[in-house]
């Protein structure tokens, strides 16, 4: 085999073509390394959300019972979400912010789909903690949003990050008003 | 091969330092092996194969498991339904532990018929019966775990075993359970040594790799290689056999997991624990079933448990029992009758096992139960001292080369000038 291929090729004397057995070993290298691969992946995939931890990947919600300016904090993907019925107050200062004062740059109606209900998931964007400033009594920041007490990042009422280490604004879930009492989160 | 052969520098560097490269090339690499071996001698490989194969998907089914008597039959079921290819993952974890058990037994059976037990490799031999009861051990309990009806009243009737014994008996039972009868204390306990027992037998794998290096592996011919032309090195030769042997063994286990999943289960095992209702029938898993057949065959409590124990601890002493020089069965022609009717003794008391207890399956036990025992404790020493053996060939290679000229085939062909 290499022989011949030498003869073809004088001027590569020294060089070693690639035979049929190189090609044998390369292929059987390859199958062996798509074997392990095929067998690597369920594996690895077991470890993603199993069909019931997806299942319950919604939730809805009763928000008729919150009076304005009060929130309600309910439990989402094992995570907590803040829901907000804003006073005019609050709606109107979170319109008026310009969008150059902020880090992470949005407008507030991008934000909420009905301006007088806030829905936010209650984690700050730095490190994972949840915000202060759903109760009445806690501390709010400097712009009478949410205050995470881990580093201090300071959101405002729209929930846009405004101060602090944190590189972004709270995240909003997705989620669709089923009645003017129901959203479902999800 | 040397340290600074090693082609990488970084392997060389670290090999330097820590030679656990020159190890391994040593033990898997330039091992002398018989260049004899059939494909008997692929059993170890397909074992240790088999162990991997239960500890990586045996610490994935972990991962989603709940030991507790309230959650671990669901926990199970949602592996099944819920988990991403947790069906799968099961069913390869359940089917080879029975693969597991069929390799084991195979290469049993290979070291009694070649006669590997026999000096200078007890050692080797009594570590692989330390394996082999590890094992048992380690099914038992895994088999509890899902928490059905076969696991509940599989985990009692073994637990009450330790019952038998005289004067302790009932408390090293409660010992056991945790309480007074199979609840969550044994399941947790249960859990706790499914999950470690594994590495125990790895430990044991290394031990038992470590005893048969020092001689090397026994062959199909029984006499010791004589130097370098007897042998060949493991890689390439051994470990290209070993990888067929793997394919094959794959191939079959793809092929119960994905057509035969239940085959070697019980149906009763779907059904939860219910500690007010015992199946109307109940079975060990097949590979206890010889056991089991012993265990009933005798009408006394703590004889059935004594000869139960007893039945591998005969294996222990078996290179004493068997003092013959001869190693392998090819020149032992009375040795062989009795291997084979010892093999298809093994195979009816397993078929016994599994079959109620009453009428003739109880007779044909006692008849099976005394014939394992007579081949172990009568046939194989009067064997020893009476049997007319054939001659042993002077080398590994002299049958080959000479003696059986018609059977040479390709090595002998290898003796011509190459064309």
């Amino acid at each position: 085999m290499a022989e011949s291929d030498t003869n073809k090729n004088p001027a590569k004397e020294d060089v070693q073509e690639p035979g049929r057995r190189d090609f044998i070993v390369v292929a059987t290298y390859a199958m062996a390394g798509l074997g392990a691969a095929a067998v690597a992946w369920p594996l690895i995939d077991q470890l993603n959300p199993a069909a019931d931890t997806l299942a319950l990947a919604n939730i809805e919600v009763d928000i008729s019972k919150i009076a304005v300016g009060q929130s309600i904090t309910v439990k989402w993907r094992g995570k907590p979400v803040f829901i907000r019925h804003r006073t005019a107050d609050e709606i109107v200062r979170a319109n008026a912010t310009d969008l150059d004062d902020l880090r992470d740059p949005q407008i507030d109606t991008a934000r909420a789909e009905k301006p007088e209900y806030l829905v936010l998931v209650g984690v700050c964007t730095h490190l994972g903690c949840v915000p202060l400033g759903q109760k009445t009594g806690e501390v709010r920041g400097d712009y009478d949003g949410w205050f995470c007490p881990c580093h201090g990042s300071h959101y405002d009422t729209s929930g846009r990050i405004r101060k602090g280490p944190a590189p972004t604004n709270l995240e909003v879930p997705p989620y669709n008003f089923l009645s003017d009492s129901v959203v479902r989160i999800g | 091969m040397s340290a600074n052969q090693f082609k990488s520098p970084v392997v060389r560097w670290i090999d330097h330092r820590l030679p656990v490269f020159s190890m391994l090339h040593h033990t898997a690499h330039d091992y002398p092996t018989p260049k004899n071996l059939n494909y008997m001698w692929n059993f170890g490989s397909l074992a240790g194969l088999s162990l991997a194969i239960m500890i990586v998907t045996g610490i994935v089914l972990a991962m989603s498991y709940t030991a507790h008597v309230d959650y671990a039959f669901d926990s199970v079921e949602r592996i099944m339904r819920d988990v991403n290819h947790g069906w799968m993952i099961r069913y390869i974890h359940m089917n080879t532990a029975s693969f597991f058990f069929i390799v084991i037994y195979l290469h049993m059976f290979r070291g009694l018929y070649y006669g590997s037990y026999k000096a200078p490799r007890e050692l080797l031999w009594m570590l692989g019966v330390v394996i082999f009861l590890l094992m048992m051990a380690t099914a038992f309990m895994g088999y509890v775990l899902p928490w059905g009806q076969m696991s509940f009243w599989g985990a009692t009737v073994i637990t009450n075993l330790f019952s038998a014994i005289p004067y302790v008996g009932e408390s090293i039972v409660t010992l056991l359970w945790g309480g007074f009868s199979v609840d969550n204390a044994t399941l947790n306990r249960f859990f706790s040594l499914h999950y470690l027992m594994p590495f125990v037998i790895a430990g044991v794998v290394v031990l038992h790799i470590v005893a048969l290096h020092r001689f090397g592996s026994n062959n199909p011919i029984g006499i010791d290689t004589k130097g370098p032309q007897d042998t060949i090195s493991f890689h390439p030769y051994y470990t290209i056999k070993d990888v067929f042997g793997i394919a094959v063994f794959l191939l079959l286990l793809a092929m119960v997991v994905f057509f035969f999943p239940n085959a070697m289960g019980h149906p009763d095992n779907y059904i939860p624990a219910n500690a007010m209702q015992t199946p109307a029938h109940i079975v060990p898993e097949w590979y206890f079933l010889p056991f089991y057949a012993i265990l009933r065959a005798v009408p006394d409590k703590l004889g059935g448990v004594l000869l139960m124990f007893g039945a591998i601890a005969v294996l222990f002493i078996l290179p004493w029992l068997d003092r013959s020089p001869v190693r392998s069965a090819r020149f032992r022609p009375l040795f062989r009758i009795f291997f084979w009717l010892f093999f298809v003794n093994a195979i009816a008391l397993g078929y016994l096992g599994g079959k109620p207890a009453e009428g003739i399956y109880v007779i044909l036990s006692r008849v099976a139960t005394a014939w394992y025992f007579l081949h172990f404790l009568a046939i194989l020493p009067i064997l020893s001292m009476f049997e007319i053996t054939k001659p042993l060939p002077k080398s590994i290679s002299e049958p080959v080369l000479k003696g059986n000229s018609k059977r040479a085939g390709p090595l002998g062909a290898g003796l011509e000038p190459a064309e």
